[in-house]
């Protein structure tokens, strides 16, 4: 069995086979395809459309914070930039992102099956997000929102005339596609896995992505309800929110926050599950304590749930409910912690290649190193008193979503780049973008420490004349940022054309995604595999064929 | 520690928490240092000493260790229990009122701060503290949910539309500082802000002296809707058998409700008797009493309150130290006499009509004739 699924017999062979892409040019055979690997190729278009929307409200931020006085945009325009900058970037990308296109692509393939359990539903799945999507670019295209993407109350219920409600139901369609996809997931997950493959011979990343979906589940419903009651509040008068018809305005953060606290680590942990992957397969090293990075993941999903009153140490909540909060923030540390360490300590007597992935992965590390201590700062009650609502939260978050979940993501999709598409991107011009990236990022978002422990408040068009400088420091590492994050929408663009063919196995790498073709065939694999091998196994015993490989690369060298 | 350097990295410390926080702040800085160092060195290490010196190569497998789990995950947790308790000590010194304070109230509406010392003195978008005395805001707004920063003094707190939240600070240094809105309220959010000046005393007492517009102190005004323009006397003042209970020395005690359960007479028990009489019913007493939401405003209730405390001999602490206010309940007696029944709840309604406004439509609101106490 294990010489059916052996490296060489693929990519031999592969040429005159049909693949997922090639199974059908009609716009019909995309748009009512059940094949997994489509729908996320579906997904990456829209979710990188919605990413570029996103990124250009940022960049506008920053010009508009470039001087003190609020001088390119007018207040109001602003305050629906930032909160439609984060509308999108949390809702339309991050969350998506990781599950949506590379657990859509992968998942079902790195666990040796077909599709995913549903595949109906996924489909459904993603049109529920276009819906979703659409409905928010259309209230911004309308005139916008400008309630924060909080929508805190009473503001967003009773005092701002922007289209909150349609923003709002935009949301809300779009939590039924991550609740559809979490379920596909866990089902998937425990219903299709190929014989052998036992729970922990399961690469990480589907451990990542299985603790995420039961975020999905269990957190996504209460942002339903929320806006549900918002939407009640606003347009049927009803007091739930608003304290002048009897409502209360703590209960919206309370509800608002148990959702997206856990939405956090929808965002982060298949980020981290991707790292995983990457930090063991380019040291050719298996994962060091696998079982604790697995169990991590779970102990984040469930402990997650436990701490959304720390986003709520100043709103007028007990000091002895905040108490709890904070002591728990501590104990949700200590499971990322736990990553890190493991991550490193995989890196040890590995043998370490440089390539894009890689590089993306190392940069994750240094980013949420610093993403992470800083969320100690702000579990700290004392401290967060002073830091809250201010640029030091700002930058917090940016570390963990941009330097956590978007280096994860950008790893993930040059690593899987060759497998999606078939493809071989330039690793030259790779690495480049991955350290412009990784410098920019820090330029833009380190100064925002010193500014918000200056006291700059979030959310503001103008600030004090004294806190220019740093604010210029950020505008000019938001340039470099974006520089280092458009240039691979050019040369990934540039290589679906005029790239190299790639071979099913470019790195010699033992996951069962790296046995098949690239591109995949429609169903995946030929027979169902038959998995004897733990997850990350680099030796030759398990059929990786390595001299066939050291022979294919003489060859493309001469 | 001074903020008028090129890159100013800290703002001034201007208050008893600041070095408090500081000092955290620093602890923090240290651990993240002591944890980052050790990590980035190792992965830089491993990185380049372990980097791939011949394709494919398949190094030994290293399953992991027990030991080292147990060690980093148990040396994380003891720092970060410690960081923990700082903070908690931190944040009670900041959240616990104390009780000798000079009050202050805060009205937020968009976008402005309105404050009244209890002399009476009103301010907007500036606030005038005197230093090394400790200053008790009592707070809530007209509209949506603002948030009270004063970067210098490393504390802040939202003010939440129908309730009263606070927050106190002893000033260390005179000088003036940044106010800002924390909480994003809405178009203008980034203008709603000001100064706090810290003062010594002697400066300060003359600048409550010097006018700033006052006329009623919070408790005279707050005694004036009692006595004349609310007609709470009719059924709250001293003598048996009224309708409702005798207001005099009721603040700050507990009072058993007709659910069996007590609550402590506080600012927001007081405000919430008025706005939604029947919630909570002291036993012995029935639900008669009729609402008077919509037709007072945020400032008025906070006259009334601070009248209300007054009559528990809780006169707060003025500010000035030359100007106590002292309203005492002996003064409610004689106004009893001229008790109007009830006043039917249209009456009411005309009566006031020209002091009632909604305070969830800011852009109605006109400067009323008080606010606080």
């Amino acid at each position: 069995m294990q010489n059916v699924n052996a490296i060489n017999s693929d990519f031999i062979e592969q040429e005159p086979k049909v693949n997922y892409l090639t199974n059908g040019f009609t716009l019909k055979s995309w748009l009512l395809t059940k094949d997994h690997k489509r729908i996320a190729i579906m997904y990456l278009i829209t979710v990188s459309a919605f990413f570029m929307i996103g990124g250009l409200y940022a960049a506008t931020i920053r010009l508009e914070l470039l001087t003190p006085q609020s001088d390119l945009l007018e207040t109001g325009t602003y305050n629906k930039v930032f909160t439609q900058h984060g509308v999108i970037m949390v809702f339309l990308f991050l969350i998506p992102v990781i599950p949506a296109i590379l657990g859509n692509f992968l998942l079902p393939i790195m666990i040796g099956a077909k599709d995913l359990a549903l595949p109906r539903i996924n489909l459904l799945s993603l049109y529920v997000y276009w819906i979703g999507g659409a409905l928010i670019m259309y209230a911004l295209m309308q005139g916008g929102v400008d309630t924060g993407w909080t929508f805190y109350t009473p503001y967003s219920t009773t005092f701002s005339n922007t289209y909150v409600m349609a923003v709002g139901l935009g949301v809300f369609i779009n939590g039924f596609s991550s609740i559809l996809t979490g379920l596909n997931f866990i089902v998937t997950v425990h219903t299709m896995r190929a014989p052998g493959m036992t729970w922990f011979r399961l690469p990480l990343f589907v451990w990542a992505n299985y603790a995420t979906a039961l975020v999905m589940i269990l957190g996504t419903p209460v942002i339903a309800i929320t806006i549900l009651l918002l939407a009640l509040e606003r347009l049927g008068k009803v007091g739930i929110f608003d304290p002048a018809i009897g409502g209360d305005p703590i209960l919206f953060q309370h509800l608002f926050w148990f959702y997206s606290h856990p939405a956090v680590y929808i965002m982060i942990l298949p980020s981290m599950g991707v790292v995983s992957e990457l930090i063991s397969n380019f040291s050719r090293k298996k994962i060091f304590g696998y079982e604790f990075i697995a169990f991590s993941s779970i102990a984040i999903a469930v402990f997650g749930f436990l701490v959304w009153g720390h986003h709520m140490f100043v709103s007028g909540q007990s000091i002895y409910a905040g108490l709890v909060f904070s002591f728990l923030t501590m104990v949700v540390a200590i499971p990322s912690a736990i990553k890190m360490f493991n991550w490193a300590a995989t890196l040890y007597k590995g043998s370490i290649s440089y390539d894009t992935p890689m590089l993306y992965a190392i940069g994750f590390m240094g980013l949420f190193l610093i993403g992470g201590l800083t969320g100690l700062f702000l579990g700290s009650m004392g401290l967060t008193v002073h830091l809250t609502d201010t640029y030091f939260i700002v930058a917090h978050f940016h570390y963990v979503m941009v330097g956590g979940t978007v280096l994860g993501y950008m790893g993930g999709l040059h690593y899987w780049w060759s497998k999606m598409t078939g493809k071989m991107y330039s690793e030259f011009w790779g690495k480049i973008s991955a350290m412009l990236v990784f410098v920019g990022f820090n330029l833009t978002f380190f100064p925002q420490f010193i500014l918000g422990y200056q006291g700059m408040p979030r959310r503001y068009a103008s600030y004090a004349e004294e806190l220019q400088v740093l604010n210029i420091f950020s505008t000019a590492g938001a340039s470099v940022l974006g520089l280092g994050l458009v240039m691979p929408l050019i040369y990934l663009t540039h290589s679906l054309i005029f790239g190299k063919k790639a071979p099913a196995n470019p790195w010699m790498l033992p996951g069962l995604e790296w046995r098949i073709p690239s591109p995949p065939p429609t169903e995946n694999f030929e027979s169902t595999p038959i998995v004897t091998w733990e997850a990350y196994d680099f030796s030759e015993e398990n059929g990786l064929d390595l001299d066939e490989a050291r022979r294919r690369d003489l060859a493309a060298t001469v | 520690m001074q903020s008028n350097s090129w890159v100013p990295l800290f703002p001034e410390q201007a208050s008893t928490f600041a070095w408090q926080v500081d000092y955290l702040y620093f602890y923090l800085i240290l651990v993240s240092v002591a944890f980052s160092i050790p990590i980035v060195l190792a992965i830089f290490y491993f990185f380049v000493k372990y980097r791939e010196k011949e394709k494919y190569a398949t190094p030994d497998e290293i399953h992991g260790s027990i030991v080292l789990e147990t060690t980093w995950s148990i040396i994380p947790f003891v720092v970060s229990m410690t960081i923990f308790l700082g903070g908690a000590v931190i944040y009670y010194n900041q959240y616990r009122m104390p009780a000798e304070a000079m009050e202050i109230y805060v009205v937020g509406k968009q976008w402005m701060w309105k404050f009244q010392h209890s002399t009476g003195q009103r301010e907007i978008n500036e606030l005038h503290v005197p230093v090394g005395r400790k200053v008790k805001l009592t707070m809530t707004t007209e509209d949506v949910l603002h948030d009270l920063f004063i970067p210098a003094f490393r504390t802040k707190a939202d003010v939440v539309p129908g309730r009263y939240t606070s927050l106190w600070f002893e000033a260390t240094k005179p000088g003036k500082y940044h106010l800002y809105c924390a909480e994003y309220c809405g178009l203008n959010h980034s203008g709603m802000g000001g100064w706090v000046y810290v003062m010594p005393q002697d400066e300060f007492d003359n600048w409550l002296a010097g006018g700033g517009g006052s006329n009623q102190t919070p408790v005279e005004a707050g005694k004036e809707l009692f006595m004349n323009k609310l007609g709470c006397a009719s059924c709250h003042a001293a003598g048996s058998g009224q309708r409702g209970p005798n207001l005099t020395g009721v603040f700050g005690t507990d009072q058993k409700l007709t659910t069996g359960q007590s609550v402590r007479a506080d600012e927001e028990y007081i405000r919430n008797s008025i706005l939604n009489p029947t919630g909570q019913i002291v036993e012995g007493y029935q639900p008669i009493m009729p609402t008077f939401k919509g037709q007072v405003t945020e400032e008025q209730l906070v006259s009334l309150v601070a009248y209300i405390k007054s009559l528990s001999g809780n006169a707060g602490n003025t500010g000035s130290m030359t100007t106590p206010a002292t309203t005492g309940s002996s003064s409610n007696s004689n106004i009893a006499n001229t008790t109007v029944p009830t006043i039917p709840k249209a009456d009411r309604g005309n009566t006031n009509s020209g002091l009632s406004s909604n305070p969830n439509a800011p852009s109605q609101t006109t400067e009323q004739t008080n606010r606080q106490r």
